[in-house]
């Protein structure tokens, strides 16, 4: 019997998923993978194949069947057990489709677009304090985090003086450095901050989404401390990293980054080429089959684990071609950075309209911006559960 | 072309009212697809079929002309 293979974690470069994924991809897209405590489950490595696991509902998110297929500490409290209220990427339907139409509509594209002025006036802030300080500095502390992390506190209502506490305790539990109780204490106190912000009129604004949600009276308190924990953790650690990626990816890539100053009209689709080529979301997408499903010819069989490898899908030369170029002129439609599905990311708008509008401010400000350090010596954080960089020291 | 939707598959993702909001718009209250025009015109075709393929739960029905009773 030969050895089944654990999910890879080594990359031969910042930028392209483990070499494993393509090979598993063009030899046996669907394939038998051994997870961390020795189950033996699955990983889906094809567009097509990917596209089609996620939009069929007899294979299960919620949380008790969850298992990641790559160690991560921090993150072993909310895997294995019951979803946490609010917390719709951990259920299915109809419990998950009842808190998406709550949120839903304060997310459309159109609400989205217009909340592209606050997204300047932040940037444009950020941009001050950085001109006024002077490099070499940290894009990702002065840059890249505050931008989704002011926004989502913006869209949620949460006061700004309370955010550096939110980001602490989002590093803990995105970080697979954290101890299971070091991560289920730093949600504790996310879930006791916003479920204080959700029950008091006097230190929300009033036309953010907790509000909103505690007028509108369908979801109970700890629900909407929920959806409140959910939506700040989800909405900057994956936002951050994709702002400051892209940037270490449009340095790398000069003639991609001059293309983008001559033409700004094709903004919107390096954005989607740069979500597509990052796909930040490393390993993947977890499933879980709640009856036996012949699936393209394999069974899986009642709970056994599914990884949907975005990165893997991302890559596909059956849907891209030359899918390792990043460029600016392809064709990017169906790109699964935001996965598939029900469950496809209801922020996706949102962080749109953040990189389209920050990564041109960025570079329109800092002409020549540059890294300030070797590229081999920015640190990755391939052992986070959303890839990025831990530091990204730059000057101009 | 003939639009039609399945408002009850829809989530609100909003890729087509991001894509064609000439054509698709979303409901203020559960952010679900708002079909402003079942007869797209001719320019926007291409845009509606990539809409359509863009939907993540397939919500979106695309018929030819034909199809219907004009």
């Amino acid at each position: 019997m030969t050895a089944i293979d654990t999910h890879p974690t080594v990359r031969q470069n910042p930028f392209d998923p483990p070499a494993e994924l393509a090979k598993y991809r063009a030899d046996e897209p669907v394939r038998r993978m051994r997870y961390p405590d020795g189950h033996v489950g699955w990983l889906v490595t094809s567009h097509a194949l990917a596209r089609k696991l996620l939009a069929d509902q007899r294979f299960s998110a919620r949380s008790e069947f969850k298992r990641a297929p790559v160690s991560r500490p921090g993150a072993d409290p909310f895997y294995g057990a019951p979803a946490l209220p609010g917390w719709l990427v951990d259920m299915d339907a109809p419990e998950h489709t009842r808190l998406r139409q709550q949120l839903a509509g304060k997310f459309t594209a159109r609400r989205m677009r217009e909340m592209r002025p606050q997204i300047e006036r932040i940037v444009e802030d950020l941009l001050d304090a950085m001109a006024e300080r002077g490099g070499p500095l940290d894009l990702v502390e002065s840059f890249a985090l505050p931008v989704p992390s002011l926004m989502i506190c913006e869209l949620l209502g949460v006061p700004y003086s309370e955010r550096a506490e939110f980001q602490r305790n989002s590093e803990i539990l995105f970080s697979l450095n954290a101890t299971a109780a070091e991560a289920s204490e730093a949600m504790d106190r996310l879930y006791g901050f916003l479920r204080g912000l959700a029950a008091s009129g006097s230190t929300r604004t009033a036309d953010g989404l907790l509000a909103m949600l505690a007028d509108d009276g369908t979801l109970d308190a700890e629900e909407i401390a929920g959806v409140g924990v959910l939506l700040l953790t989800a909405g900057h650690e994956s936002t951050s990293s994709s702002l400051s990626l892209s940037t270490l990816a449009l340095l790398a890539h000069p003639e991609q980054l001059a293309l983008l100053r001559e033409d700004p009209s094709i903004t919107d689709n390096a954005v989607e080429e740069l979500l597509r080529y990052l796909s930040v979301f490393h390993f993947g997408v977890p499933r879980t089959p709640l009856e036996d499903v012949e699936f393209e010819g394999h069974l899986f069989r009642t709970g056994e684990s599914i990884t949907v490898s975005i990165p893997a899908a991302n890559r596909d030369p059956g849907w891209f071609e030359d899918p390792d170029r990043l460029d600016f002129t392809r064709k990017t439609a169906g790109h699964m950075a935001f996965g598939f599905g029900i469950h496809q990311c209801l922020g996706q708008n949102l962080v749109r309209m953040e990189m389209r509008t920050a990564l041109p401010m960025l570079f329109r400000r800092f002409p020549t911006l540059a890294l300030a350090v070797p590229p081999e010596e920015v640190p990755l954080a391939t052992d986070m559960s959303v890839y990025g960089v831990h530091r990204l020291p730059v000057t101009w | 072309m003939h639009l039609s939707i399945e408002p009850d598959a829809c989530v609100g993702s909003g890729q087509c009212a991001l894509a064609v909001p000439e054509i698709f718009d979303q409901d203020d209250e559960d952010g679900t697809v708002v079909l402003l025009d079942e007869q797209p015109p001719q320019d926007l075709h291409e845009a509606v079929h990539e809409a359509a393929g863009l939907c993540p739960v397939q919500a979106i029905l695309v018929a030819a002309a034909d199809d219907t009773a004009r």
